[in-house]
């Protein structure tokens, strides 16, 4: 194979530094390079014209072009509502039970509930809303303070025990445990609470139990155990534990009692009245509704 | 002789090469930093923000020390799906008393920086306890041991003190003093709380609401899951986004 002839070495100027006998050649910056850096040198210079950048005495220079990230941000935002905005006015000009029967903002009023479901109810709700223990499931037709679309749009405005909703619902079971009733008692009423669903192991207790239950428990839950949505007392009559429906769990719940806690969804400008319209839409249409 | 000869001088000494790079690097370095100080936009007068209450500080303090900030950030940053999914954008305003901040770059669970109030105090215990009993798909992993670890928060003076003279927080002499009462009285539903509120809550100038005061995590004990979710409920809930104008050079 011919080797290719040597390329002609150039004549370039040495720096002039010399060490025995070894000089360096001084070749200049490939023009591209050069040029390169000057147009960055001077696209730097443009961009803080542009944009905001020089420090001052009372703020950053604003920039020829004005950009702000909060201005930004806002005018995405209001881009979005105002392209949404004639489906959410009629969201909340519409009577809640007629919304999902709407073909035109039915769809809409479910998925954009949908949306706001998997941002904020999930964490305790559970993805598919079936719940878990201490969290209600909303896709069974059990509902502790109604389920009808009106009571849904409530219970998510107002939440339940929240602190920060003056018109929250509020209920308090006692701790029975707690100088109420003894522990025979407690034994007794656990075992009558069982014995609604067929579940008691004694009827000795069960007997006792329904006494006990009579002076304290149906004020609330009913003589017969069936619950009282106006005080979101749950039905003990059914198979649908929210803590648990063992023997063990329902004594627990007699002792020390339970009430959970929602938050107040209007409340904090976390949601406004069309998202809340929607969810509401989304929760009644899970499949439990009323 | 150009200026470039004289260049070899600062070449053929190293020592002032080193003094001249010094100098060159600390000019930028002042430029970007020094007008953080001084510009009255850095940080905006905001309605609400005050120092963390003792609790809240523990609970922070132990935020810290479980590493939460590896995972959660603290920094709603201005973009449409993020304020969407969080809330208003932070603010620098919010994170002031943070010595160190907890802005985060790593989202492996969701940002927290509003999380405060979004939750039940039961869904917090219950989720430090096992994030799986709550949610099934979360890979965040138990903290247990947080209500089993009862504190007596006989260093949250001294803990106090370290903010005020390192970070910006203007704890008072009284508060300090009040510290360990304080951090008490939070947790106790049946305590005379207008020492505190009277530090921290409404009737104090910070123009913001009363301080939480529950039992946060259910148990009689003061523990250290009382801490962090007394931390955790106020998170993002301090400043009154009803009544903010923002600054719109930002």
């Amino acid at each position: 194979m011919a080797r290719k002839p040597e390329k002609e070495t150039k004549v370039v100027e040495t720096t002039g530094h010399e060490w025995d006998g070894i000089t360096e050649l001084d070749n200049p910056m490939p023009r591209w390079w050069l040029w390169t850096f000057y147009l960055t040198i001077i696209w730097g210079i443009g961009y803080t014209i542009a944009y905001p950048a020089w420090p001052l005495l009372n703020g950053a220079t604003p920039g020829l072009l004005g950009y702000s990230s909060r201005a930004e941000v806002a005018k995405d935002i209001a881009a979005v509502d105002a392209a949404n905005a004639p489906l959410n006015d009629k969201i909340v000009s519409l009577d809640l039970a007629t919304i999902a029967g709407d073909s035109e903002v039915g769809n809409y009023a479910i998925s954009a509930g949908g949306a706001v479901f998997r941002t904020f109810c999930i964490q305790c709700h559970g993805s598919g809303a079936a719940g878990s223990a201490g969290y209600p499931n909303l896709r069974d037709d059990d509902w502790l303070w109604g389920g009808d679309i009106e009571t849904i749009y409530t219970t998510i405005s107002h939440g339940i025990r929240a602190d920060e909703d003056e018109d929250t619902r509020l209920s308090e079971m006692p701790a029975f445990g707690d100088d109420y009733l003894s522990k025979v008692e407690i034994a007794q009423a656990a075992q009558f609470v069982l014995s609604l669903t067929g579940r008691a192991t004694d009827a000795t207790l069960v007997e006792g139990g329904a006494v006990v239950f009579e002076d304290n428990c149906s004020a609330c839950h009913g003589s017969d155990g069936l619950g009282d949505k106006f005080v979101g007392a749950p039905n003990l009559a059914d198979a649908i534990w929210l803590y648990g429906g063992d023997l063990e769990t329902v004594t627990e719940t007699i002792t020390n009692s339970r009430g959970g806690v929602m938050p107040a969804w209007s409340a904090a400008g976390r949601l406004n009245e069309a998202q809340l319209r929607q969810v509401a839409v989304y929760v009644h249409e899970l499949g439990g509704g009323e | 002789m150009g200026i470039l000869d004289k260049h070899k001088i600062i070449e053929k000494n190293a020592t002032l090469l080193l003094v001249l790079s010094l100098l060159v690097v600390s000019i930028g370095g002042l430029v970007q930093i020094v007008p953080l100080f001084y510009l009255e936009n850095t940080i905006e007068d905001v309605e609400g923000m005050r120092p963390y209450t003792p609790l809240e500080l523990t609970g922070r303090d132990i935020y810290v020390r479980e590493g939460c900030y590896l995972c959660h950030s603290q920094m709603i940053r201005p973009l449409r799906d993020e304020v969407e999914r969080y809330g208003h954008y932070s603010l620098a305003a919010e994170s002031q008393y943070d010595y160190p901040f907890q802005w985060g770059s790593k989202r492996t669970g969701p940002d927290l920086a509003r999380v405060g109030g979004r939750y039940s105090d039961e869904w917090q215990a219950d989720h430090l306890r096992q994030p799986r009993d709550v949610v099934p798909e979360s890979i965040m992993p138990s903290y247990r041991w947080l209500e089993e670890k009862v504190i007596d928060g006989k260093y949250v003076a001294d803990s106090l003190k370290a903010n005020a003279a390192f970070g910006r927080a203007p704890y008072s002499e009284e508060m300090i003093e009040m510290a360990r009462a304080d951090f008490r009285a939070q947790v106790d539903p049946d305590a005379d709380t207008e020492g505190l509120q009277s530090r921290y809550g409404a009737a104090a100038d910070w123009g913001g609401r009363d301080v939480n005061v529950r039992n946060f995590d259910g148990q009689p004990e003061l523990t250290e899951a009382d801490a962090l979710i007394a931390y955790l409920q106020m998170l993002g809930t301090l400043v009154d986004f009803s009544t903010f104008i923002p600054d719109a050079s930002r």
